[in-house]
């Protein structure tokens, strides 16, 4: 299961397709590690939420230009 | 203030932007704005479609600090946490479409998601069939989104993107503020090309400052706290998510107190201020604006504070909003208090086809990847 990281790339995405395809990746991983990236503070904070509602751990890190990746786990 | 800040990204940010809304918006209407109508953006916008002389509907025709305010505040709390990113290229062409069929759909109503709500808070019950309306729209929407409806991504634009539309909004105050009249009517009277109503809903409006002030102080508290009064129905029907609900409950309620306290609550069906009675289409005019809104993201105040983020396809939508009032009266799709007009019910027939159209060929692979 070495580097089995989902990646979502929801970058320029608008509401609520950056939540539709982290919830997605939720529900066909059901365990492991999501990379999800996105471009707006207000997905960021919509995915870390559904994240956390579904019991995955979420790191945020921020990266240049406001984008974000949000690392989640479980 | 800086933890009441970061509150306003926590879950109380919408209930605090609700209470805020449900306590203002009935203040302005005892300060001189119609009634029920504290708040109404696409009202709002069409008045100033109206004294920008898109229309000639002398009745509404003004142009409203509180949309200015909206922008202006959504940009200063963008600006102020790092948040100003000026963005396109996301379709801005069918957003357009969209805002013009929502407000369409929105004027057949007599309002929008905001005065709707702000209606029932009033006791106005016609508002109960918009809202079915908005509901069933938002959810025809989900149907497309789940289906893979998809925009398309917008990418970084050049800082001078995001200003426009602040810009665009500092004009519209100096037009406010200096209304000029250099033109002449048939007797020589000056008149426009900045219109202003002397009866009638435009000429109804608490003072400026004030609602610039408003404007400007929700503007700030829905930019932080992403408050969007159709997000709110689509979160709870698509991901079972209250966040932005408890922010509508909150606004509903709070409008409620606040109309009982000023005198303002008169329950009732009949003789509603600036409504009408025919179920079917305030609940088809609003079916077309709950979709036309959810498919381009958000509700018409939340296109205003993405603009003041530096947006530029909510922008789009908002210059849609705009023209589309400007056809809503020119073309009698607008209703009045007597009811759907000559060409409402049809124009919604129109609007839903087309959306449903957008929402069946708008699409774009964005698969997941494994790294």
């Amino acid at each position: 299961m070495k580097n089995n990281i989902e990646i979502v790339d929801a970058r320029g995405l608008s509401c609520p397709q950056p939540v539709m395809l982290t919830s997605k990746a939720i529900k066909k991983l059901n365990k492991g590690a999501i990379e999800v990236l996105v471009d707006s503070g207000t997905s960021r904070d919509n995915v870390s939420r559904l994240a956390k509602n579904s019991g995955w751990s979420v790191t945020v890190e921020e990266q240049p230009e406001g984008n974000y990746r949000i690392v989640l786990k479980k | 203030m800086s933890s009441i800040l970061r509150f306003l990204t926590s879950r109380w940010g919408p209930i605090i932007t609700g209470t805020v809304v449900g306590i203002l918006a009935p203040v302005l209407v005892t300060l001189g704005n119609p009634g029920n109508m504290g708040i109404c953006v696409v009202c709002f916008n069409r008045d100033i479609a109206g004294a920008l002389g898109l229309h000639r509907a002398g009745v509404v025709q003004y142009i409203r600090p509180e949309i200015i305010g909206f922008v202006l505040g959504a940009l200063v709390a963008a600006l102020a946490f790092k948040e100003f990113k000026p963005r396109t290229g996301s379709a801005p062409l069918v957003r357009f479409l969209l805002g013009m069929f929502a407000v369409f759909g929105a004027l057949v109503f007599l309002g929008c998601p905001w005065r709707a709500y702000l209606r029932l808070a009033g006791g106005d019950w016609t508002a109960i069939f918009g809202i079915l309306g908005l509901v069933a729209g938002i959810a025809l929407g989900i149907v497309f989104l789940r289906t893979g409806f998809s925009l398309g991504r917008n990418r970084p634009a050049p800082k001078a993107v995001g200003w426009v539309m602040p810009a665009i909004m500092v004009t519209l105050l100096v037009f406010l503020i200096v209304a000029p009249q250099f033109g002449r009517d048939a007797n020589g009277n000056p008149t426009g090309p900045i219109f202003f109503s002397t009866t009638g809903p435009g000429s109804q409006h608490a003072p400026l400052l004030i609602s610039l002030a408003v404007g400007l102080f929700i503007g700030f508290l829905a930019q932080r706290s992403r408050f969007c009064t159709v997000g709110a129905v689509r979160d709870m029907i698509l991901l079972k998510d209250s966040h932005l609900l408890n922010g509508i409950i909150a606004l509903i309620v709070v409008a409620f107190i606040t109309n009982l306290a000023l005198g303002q609550f008169h329950p009732g069906f009949a003789n509603q201020p600036i409504s009408q009675t025919n179920e079917w289409w305030n609940f088809g005019g609003m079916a077309l604006a709950g979709l036309a809104f959810t498919l381009a993201g958000g509700c018409p105040g939340r296109q205003l504070f993405l603009a003041g983020e530096g947006d530029g396809d909510s922008a789009m939508f908002v210059g849609g909003m705009l023209v589309g009032a400007g056809f809503a009266h020119n073309f009698s799709i607008a209703s009045s208090a007597a009811g759907p007009s000559a060409f409402g019910p049809i124009t919604v027939i129109v609007g839903l086809v087309i959306c449903v159209i957008i929402g069946l060929t708008m699409r774009e692979a964005v698969a997941t990847a494994k790294a």
